[in-house]
């Protein structure tokens, strides 16, 4: 019993917010990752990318629930996803327009790009503090537990509860959805192979014909669709503040960089890594560890190895470990 | 210096004058010493990006750091504090060294089980780590919480501070360097904004160090009070034979007073900056940036150079980070935001011209002063454009409050703009 117990209190505090924090880090991390390998450049707006992009769900969804429109038990924002997707989908094409290509037909070295993408940066973190503000928006609605912790604890008569937010699993669902599509799409559709052969190789691919700006276009359109998404769960799921998604992009770059940069399924891989070595370290292990171990050897402390607040060095430890002994990163991603 | 540059300074000094004449000479002075700290951190950040290609987006960190070595050097030492754990500190940090040391020589002289006897070495100096420092950060910590609860400081001349918060921030770089340098350029800018965030934790977290987001207030000033200059006739009698009121002159001679300081340090590092550059090393430097390949060939140990660039750029940061803690007379960490204290860096280095060491001192004076001026500037811009709207519509309120995320839209577009039409800045290097 007491085996169960404790892995139920793993998997309340450890296992189930790991797993859908992880799948909000592989998001936002595939769109790092796909900017990295077809337009050779690191996005340092990719966090505000996101930050747009939920916002750009959140005006919708509010519109709808004024209307009281909904999906019953799930939230309204889904709904609303589409919508931000393409305002998402306009302005990073937008941006494309004005800032990249110029410097993409001057083949500019990557560092220029990395610099523009600053710019790009500070004005869509203005536009959103602009529009929406730099405070806490909640929009989330619907169902919000599918299993609270008492409902949990009556039907299996455990000691401790589990509980199961409908976000968690609406998050987990949605991203195995996206990321089995972006693989179908990269694998088996024209443009997908098209991507990856432009990916692999610039001047082999140009030579058989493949046009370039489609291929960029393509790349933006999938790259708001995944900030989006990666965004709009990890709001619904937390919340939305503008200055945490410019800070999730150390977490995410780790992500990216742990799996190998340029590397999709790598991608996936470094962000549950992220999460689960965050959450398992500045989770107070103590009540865990207490129903593992005998009573004797019982923890006094709350065996909890780095406060909340550190974990940005979580993901900075982890990603120098594996850049002094595996620069490529897990999976062999891109070395420029 | 040639015509083009005369005249760009003194544009900007125009706009320092205008800002004296139209709104006061006390905002025009604060602004004005600010854009001293921020000419200097340019200098830093130019010195790695235009000198060496190195793309730090640190800033940030070394700047804490600097402002971290202020407060450990100026404050006078917390004695009960240290009394009641200051050895456990510093044993714990000792420990925690030893650990990370050990583990090191152990993977350097790695046999089969290298990796696991690296593992458990720090696992377990983690351990022996904390058990030892955690008691000794509670003792200090309870030691009169409200106005103290931290080790102090040295209680040494504050000029002397500025110096080791170049020192902090060049030990900080020189490990990050030692890591990130040598691989990708990618890398050691994601290694760098990690580097500051965690810096800031720190900060924030570790109230024995400098008490955390409870501030440390008052600190020593290596300028007269207000007040003093108040009470003291000779400067009173001084002010109004110019016809001024004393109380604004007192505090107008104070920021003068740190002006002449920043001022000297600015002229100091930049003749320095200047002379390094035009010296053998600064053509290796430039000859690195250009082409290490060809450099490397030439026998160039490109790596090292790099790391040397790397923890100077840093240091200079740090030390104006030092200046502003000063200047403020506090160290707030929780008013560290990337975007002020890095990117707005990287603006000034981009506009004023990157390579050329005036180009980063004019960048830094001018994007400031933009900085600065952006909210009433951007307050008008809105007044004009609601004036037609009808008062208390929804419209309007939103877009009166919004004004000061003008900032941020500003600094952007200029740089894109700078970046796409100047890319060599308003200074090119040559």
């Amino acid at each position: 019993m007491d085996i169960l117990n404790g892995l139920v209190v793993l998997a309340n505090f450890v296992i189930v917010p790991a797993t859908a924090y992880g799948a909000q880090l592989a998001l936002g991390a595939l769109g790092v990752t796909l900017i990295y390998g077809i337009l050779r450049f690191s996005n340092f707006a990719h966090g505000d990318t996101m930050a747009f992009g939920t916002m750009a769900v959140i005006l919708p969804t509010w519109g709808l629930q004024a209307l009281g429109i909904n999906l019953g038990p799930l939230p309204t924002a889904l709904l609303a996803l589409p919508i931000g997707i393409g305002i998402t989908a306009l302005l990073l094409l937008g941006t494309d327009r004005l800032v990249y290509r110029f410097y993409r037909a001057k083949k500019a070295v990557p560092v220029i790009f990395v610099i523009a993408s600053l710019g790009v940066m500070f004005i869509m973190n203005g536009l959103v503090r602009f529009v929406i503000g730099p405070d806490d928006q909640r929009f989330s609605d619907g169902e919000r537990f599918l299993i609270s912790a008492r409902n949990f604890r009556e039907m299996t008569g455990l000691a401790e509860g589990l509980a199961i937010r409908t976000t968690q699993v609406i998050t987990v669902v949605v991203a195995v959805i996206v990321v089995a599509v972006l693989f179908w799409f990269l694998n088996r559709t024209r443009t997908g192979k098209s991507m990856r052969a432009y990916s692999d190789n610039e001047d082999l691919a140009l030579l058989s014909g493949i046009n370039p700006e489609r291929v960029v276009m393509y790349t933006w359109l999938m790259v708001a669709a995944l900030a989006t998404i990666a965004g709009t769960l990890y709001g619904l799921d937390k919340s939305f503040k503008p200055f945490t998604y410019f800070q999730l992009l150390l977490p995410i770059f780790a992500a990216a960089i742990v799996g190998g940069l340029g590397n999709p399924l790598g991608a996936i891989a470094g962000g549950f890594v992220i999460a689960f070595a965050e959450v398992t370290i500045t989770y107070p292990l103590k009540k865990v560890l207490g129903y593992f171990l005998p009573e004797t050897l019982a923890p006094d402390g709350l065996v909890q190895l780095l406060s909340t607040d550190y974990k940005f060095a979580v993901s900075f430890v982890i990603l120098i470990i594996v850049l002094l002994f595996r620069p490529t990163g897990l999976f062999k991603g891109k070395a420029v | 210096m040639n015509l083009r540059a005369v005249l760009l300074f003194t544009f900007v000094l125009m706009l320092f004058v205008g800002t004296g004449i139209v709104q006061s000479w006390n905002v025009a002075l604060t602004i004005f010493n600010m854009g001293l700290v921020s000419a200097i951190m340019a200098l830093g950040v130019n010195m790695q990006w235009g000198y060496a290609g190195l793309f730090n987006v640190g800033v940030m960190g070394f700047v804490a750091l600097g402002g971290l070595g202020a407060v450990l050097v100026s404050m006078p030492p917390n004695t009960e504090a240290l009394a009641a754990g200051g050895v456990r500190v510093v044993a714990g940090l000792a420990l925690g060294g030893a650990t990370v040391i050990a583990a090191i020589l152990a993977w350097s002289r790695a046999g089969r089980w290298g990796g696991w006897a690296v593992a458990a070495i720090l696992l377990v100096g983690f351990f022996i780590f904390r058990t030892v420092l955690d008691p000794g950060v509670q003792a200090v910590e309870a030691v009169n919480p409200a106005s103290a609860g931290n080790i102090g400081g040295l209680g040494l001349p504050v000029l002397l501070a500025w110096p080791v918060g170049g020192l902090l921030a060049a030990g900080a770089a020189w490990v990050i360097g030692k890591t990130a340098l040598g691989l990708r350029s990618d890398y050691l800018a994601i290694a760098t904004l990690g580097i500051a965030e965690i810096v800031i934790a720190i900060l924030k977290n570790e109230d024995w160090l400098a008490r955390g987001v409870k501030n440390v207030i008052g600190l020593p000033r290596p300028v007269p009070y207000e007040i003093d200059l108040q009470n003291s006739a000779g400067f009173v009698e001084l002010a109004t034979e110019l016809g001024a009121d004393p109380v604004t002159a007192s505090s107008i001679a104070v920021k003068l007073a740190y002006s002449g300081l920043f001022i000297v340090i600015l002229l100091g590092l930049l003749w320095l900056a200047q002379a390094a550059l035009a010296s053998p090393w600064g053509r290796m430097m430039r000859a690195i940036r250009d082409n290490e390949v060809a450099a490397e060939a030439m026998g160039k140990d490109v790596t090292a150079r790099h790391l040397q660039i790397f923890v100077l750029g840093s240091a200079v940061c740090g030390l104006a980070g030092a200046m502003m803690t000063t200047l403020d007379g506090q160290l707030t960490p929780g008013t560290y935001q990337p975007l002020r204290y890095t990117f707005l860096i990287w603006v000034m280095v981009i506009v004023g011209g990157s390579g050329n060491n005036f180009g980063a001192v004019l960048g830094g004076f001018l994007v400031w002063w933009l900085w600065v001026q952006v909210e009433p500037l951007g307050a008008l811009l809105m007044d004009a454009i609601t004036a037609g709207m009808a008062d208390g519509s929804w419209l309007k309120g939103h877009l009166l409050e919004s004004v000061a995320h003008m900032r941020l839209l500003t600094m952007g577009l200029v740089l894109l703009l700078v970046l796409r039409f100047s890319p060599r800045g308003l200074l090119p290097e040559r």
